[in-house]
């Protein structure tokens, strides 16, 4: 069913629209962004400033553009996909030439008031393009090699560019978004078992490439999976994030420090404690129960976002949803493994958690086309 | 394009199932998640609890106050006394240049200190306090304090510095304190972690570093929240060190200024022990210096001052510096004669002024001869050719013998730097030492006192105190630690035969209270007071043959370094002795004339326990010795000024 088929009819219109957006989706992001202001109060010492107003801020802005999107029919989306995707190339490329550069790569355009990280555009704007792609293309071509070709192009056309920068952690997530729909997508398994047995040789080569003259991986990022792999070994260097945020963690136990009582992130053990390690905070303050409290609105957020998915008939709104989904979920699967020790650290925030302006805006944007999938469907 | 709803019902399938299959997965990952958080906080809980407590408590220690030193009489020797310090933080001074500029208009800031600190600054984090200017004066902290509005960042701060109040008479004995150094921890097998404390201060020289250990004390401790980055968030809980022992010394503060004063400007060294029980009562070295200099950190100017007079103030002569004992050693031929039976007090030798030995001619001092002398006479005219004659007949080995049961080369135990051994030397150490045969002219030089023999001030007293007492008394300079008495000097009998000391006394006695002694001039007339002793003038250059024949130079006439020392040992009262006196005077000249003047002060001052009356002296002294007497008096009032305004 393409959107030349929608029976405007059945879609409601004008201000009704508000009743069929998705509410227990958008109270779900709103309490796991109320655990972000919660933390961010705590960590700046019980106090609003510097991060919580902003922070609060950008939410509100957020999701003001989330209810916008959602009030635009999911046809438009679709059909601007291109466009975005362009769009979002045109400035990845910018960023080689004009951007700022922020811990140690390049990866800030800045805009006057804002500054954007096009990598993050690009997530969604990769995901509409390829929902937009699959629903364009007719299913019996789905596995066609040529067909096949022509996505994996446009996922690694912007996954280059962002390793480029370098953003290891973007662009592994680009790779496995854009996968993830072509899964879904129903492309055939074996070209998953064949790409994925690929990439295990290609890590093989990059470990086998350290230290020759042919080395793929910069130094740092070598030292990185070093110390993932054994932190203990420089506890004070390169070990010293991870061997922090697990005595943060751990030192929480079943029920936590209590509120602001974490000495941890207190006393400035913890590095980057309001963006990339916040979970620490939290985990260490409220304990297990603090820490499955936000895992299980995360996965709150992911069953709303598949039970719309297969509720509508849509292709699209159906690819573009789960792409969404699938994106929010690598989010924070990466950024927990990486605060748990089980996963080398790499700059990926805690979504809707993370003190941070463009990944919370470009995040909530996305969940209006969520949302717009929601409204505009058929009834 | 229409598509038939076959189809799509088909591609739907597909990405149902599909996201079945994707969703499935994810759930196993954040299953995955729960899991290791689970592990990490429930089973894993207690370990990095520990780990973090570890984290953010840190143990600070303080420094404990050191033990204070007191004389005898308990006045005060070495003493804590608060300290005032400007400390200035960085991070709260905001223009920390500007600030300084505004401090250093209302105090004087050494500009040595002010580098230092900006060297500190560099170097460590902004919250961490920098000492700009130590040791200040009260008025300079109110002043400070005054303006506290134009000064963010600055605070005086108390602490405790050493101090030692009687300044230059016992420096040599006490010594001083000063921060560790680098070099002082690469000394220490494994230094007390109190010791990295900054600026923290040890004994570096004399009994302040000799008993280190218990003067230090414990140090305490604190237990304190850190931040990441080091700062002190709050104290948790706080356990005091034990403060340092006071020391009690054997010394007596008045009776050492006093031998202080009295060597004045002379490069010299004088003793005062109690023959009964060893304790030491003066132990001064002259020229002294004033070890406050060197607890505040002292100038290059004045360290080269002080290490580039010949004069040489910063060595001990009492303990460190050894010298030919001369005359003063032939108690120890006569003793060695007398014991071994090769000589009878009565028996005498004939001296012509020179005793021919082996082909070479030794001369005795006085170029005419003594005639002929016996055991008294000899003393008493301090013959040389009577004891050339008998050390020949004893041997250089009973003679070292005698030496060492004397007190002479063995080192005395001493809290003191450097404190030397002497020598009293034997065949076989000439032959260690040298690899040569001991001569017979060896024997003539150290039979007075000369050739290889050395002794050091405090030798020659302990010397003196054991014939004096016969017992084989040992010095003690500490009295008690905390309280604790510590082991008398007291010693077990002499193996001597006491008639062999009483003629050797008898002759000591001879010498100071005989018209004809050689220390008559320095004679004590106070009866129950009287004096032996015995006077000696040792060369520090050989006398050639030449110049013999041309008349020996006068000492006058020599440089100042070439001169002979002049020596004076002495024992008093003589019927029921107390005290032993040795003065030694670099390059004084005579024995009798700049020596033994000084020990009979000292004593009279020592026995008296003050000024001694006039009439202890013979009348003809008693102008000179008045004037000498107000003149001390003045010296000393005017110094007790001095350093009472320095404390105030």
């Amino acid at each position: 069913m393409s959107y030349l088929e929608y029976n405007a009819k059945s879609t409601p219109t004008g201000l009704r629209k508000i009743f069929f957006l998705n509410w227990p989706l958008a109270l779900l992001l709103a309490a796991a962004a109320g655990v972000g202001f919660l933390m961010l109060y705590s960590v700046a010492g019980g106090s609003f400033s510097p991060w919580v107003e902003p922070q609060a801020k950008r939410f509100l802005l957020g999701m003001a553009v989330m209810m916008m999107i959602a009030m635009v029919p999911i046809w438009f989306w679709r059909n601007i996909s291109v466009l975005a995707y362009l769009a979002a190339l045109v400035l990845l490329v910018a960023v080689e030439f004009f951007g700022s550069v922020g811990m140690g790569a390049q990866r800030w355009i800045d805009l006057g008031p804002i500054r954007l990280q096009p990598s993050e555009l690009m997530k969604i704007t990769l995901v509409m393009i390829l929902a937009a792609y699959y629903d364009w293309l007719p299913t019996n071509r789905t596995s066609r090699p040529f067909f096949v070709l022509l996505p994996v192009a446009l996922i690694l056309m912007p996954t280059f560019l962002v390793l480029k920068q370098p953003d290891l952690g973007t662009s592994i997530l680009l790779l496995a978004a854009g996968g993830g729909v072509m899964f879904l997508a129903g492309v055939h398994w074996a070209y998953f078992v064949a790409v994925i047995s690929a990439a295990v040789g290609l890590v093989a080569a990059v470990f086998q490439s350290r230290g020759t003259d042919w080395q793929l991986l910069k130094n740092y990022q070598y030292r990185r999976i070093d110390t993932f792999l054994d932190p203990s070994q420089d506890p004070l260097g390169a070990g010293y994030h991870i061997t922090q945020s697990k005595i943060a963690l751990g030192s929480g136990g079943w029920s936590g420090r209590g509120f602001m009582q974490g000495t941890q992130s207190r006393l400035n053990f913890l590095p980057e404690k309001h963006t990339d390690f916040i979970f620490t905070t939290l985990a260490e303050e409220f304990g297990f129960v603090g820490g499955m409290t936000l895992l299980s609105i995360y996965i709150l957020i992911i069953v709303f976002c598949v039970s719309t998915a297969i509720a509508t008939k849509d292709r699209f709104s159906s690819l573009v949803t789960l792409g969404i989904a699938l994106n929010f979920f690598l989010f924070f699967a990466v950024n927990m493994s990486m605060v748990m020790g089980l996963a080398p650290v790499v700059g990926v925030p805690l979504p809707m958690v993370s003190y941070g302006g463009s990944a919370m805006l470009v995040l909530l944007a996305a969940f209006g086309i969520v949302q717009s999938a929601n409204v505009h469907r058929p009834r | 394009m229409k598509r038939n709803p076959k189809e799509l019902d088909g591609s739907h399938r597909i990405l149902t199932r599909r996201t079945l299959v994707l969703g499935g997965l994810q759930m196993g990952f954040v299953g995955a998640l729960a899991m290791r958080m689970r592990f990490l906080q429930v089973e894993q809980a207690d370990q990095f609890r520990l780990l973090a407590e570890e984290n953010r408590i840190n143990i600070r220690l303080i420094a404990p106050s050191r033990g204070e030193i007191f004389d005898r009489n308990g006045l005060i020797v070495a003493q804590n006394t608060p300290s005032y310090r400007i400390v200035l933080v960085p991070e709260d001074a905001g223009d920390v240049e500007q600030v300084i500029a505004n401090l250093a208009r209302l105090i004087t800031i050494d500009e040595e200190d002010l580098e230092r600190a900006r060297t500190e600054m560099r170097r460590s984090p902004p919250f961490l306090p920098i000492t700009l200017a130590d040791q200040i004066s009260w008025s300079d902290i109110s002043k400070v304090a005054v303006n506290a509005p134009a000064l963010p960042g600055i605070t005086p701060e108390v602490g405790l510095t050493r101090v030692y109040p009687l300044q230059d008479d016992f420096a040599h004995v006490v010594g001083y304190v000063g921060p560790v150094s680098d070099y002082d921890l690469s000394r220490m097998e494994d230094p007390e972690p109190i010791l990295r404390i900054p600026r923290f201060q040890i004994g570096k020289v004399g009994l302040e570093a000799k008993r280190e250990d218990a003067l230090r004390g414990k140090a305490g401790a604190k237990r304190v929240e850190v931040n990441a980055m080091g700062r002190v968030m709050r104290e948790l809980d706080r356990r005091e060190g034990e403060a340092g022992a006071d020391t009690q010394l054997t010394l007596d503060a008045e009776l050492q200024s006093y031998v202080q004063a009295r060597l004045g400007t002379e490069s010299a060294a004088a003793v005062v022990m109690d023959v009964e029980n060893g304790d030491l009562r003066a132990i001064c070295s002259s020229p002294s210096f004033d070890p406050n200099l060197f607890v505040r950190g002292i100038s290059v100017g004045d360290y080269r001052g002080l290490t580039e007079d010949p004069y040489r103030p910063l060595a001990n002569k009492t303990v460190q510096g050894t010298y030919p004992p001369g005359s003063t050693f032939k108690m120890v031929t006569a003793l060695a004669g007398l014991e071994n039976g090769v000589i009878g007090p009565e028996e005498t030798v004939w001296c012509p002024g020179h005793l021919e030995v082996s082909g070479r001619r030794f001369h005795c001092w006085k170029r005419a001869g003594h005639g002929h002398v016996n055991l008294l006479e000899s003393l008493k005219g301090s013959c040389d050719v009577y004891f050339y004659d008998l050390a020949i007949k004893v041997g250089i080995d009973r003679i070292s013998e005698m030496a060492n049961k004397l007190g002479l080369g063995i080192r005395h135990d001493l809290p003191m730097s450097a404190v030397a051994e002497g020598l009293a030397p034997d065949r076989a150490w000439k032959s260690r030492v040298h690899g040569q045969d001991w001569l017979v002219g060896d024997t003539v030089n150290a039979s007075i006192g000369q050739g290889f023999m050395l002794a050091s001030p405090l030798q020659l007293a302990v010397m003196s105190a054991r014939i004096a007492s016969g017992r084989s008394v040992t010095p003690r300079l500490v009295k008690s630690v905390d309280g604790v008495e510590e082991a008398s000097g007291a010693g077990a009998p002499l193996e001597i035969n006491d008639i062999h000391l009483r003629n050797v006394r008898k002759a000591m006695f001879a010498v100071s209270n005989d018209r004809r002694g050689t220390g008559y001039r320095s004679r004590i007339i106070a009866e129950g007071m009287r004096m032996a002793g015995k006077t000696g003038t040792s060369q520090v250059r050989n006398i050639t043959a030449a110049e013999r024949a041309a008349g020996v130079i006068r000492n006058e006439d020599l440089p100042w370094d070439r001169r002979d020392h002049a020596l004076f040992v002495c024992f008093a009262p003589y019927e029921n002795p107390k005290y032993a006196v040795s003065v030694v005077v670099e390059h004084g000249g005579g024995g009798s004339t700049a020596a033994a003047p000084i020990a009979r002060d000292v004593m009279l001052q020592a026995l008296y326990g003050g000024t001694p009356p006039l009439d202890a002296y013979p009348t003809s002294d008693r102008d000179k010795v008045k004037a000498q007497q107000e003149r001390l008096e003045r010296e000393r009032l005017k110094r007790r000024e001095t350093s009472g305004n320095d404390q105030a």
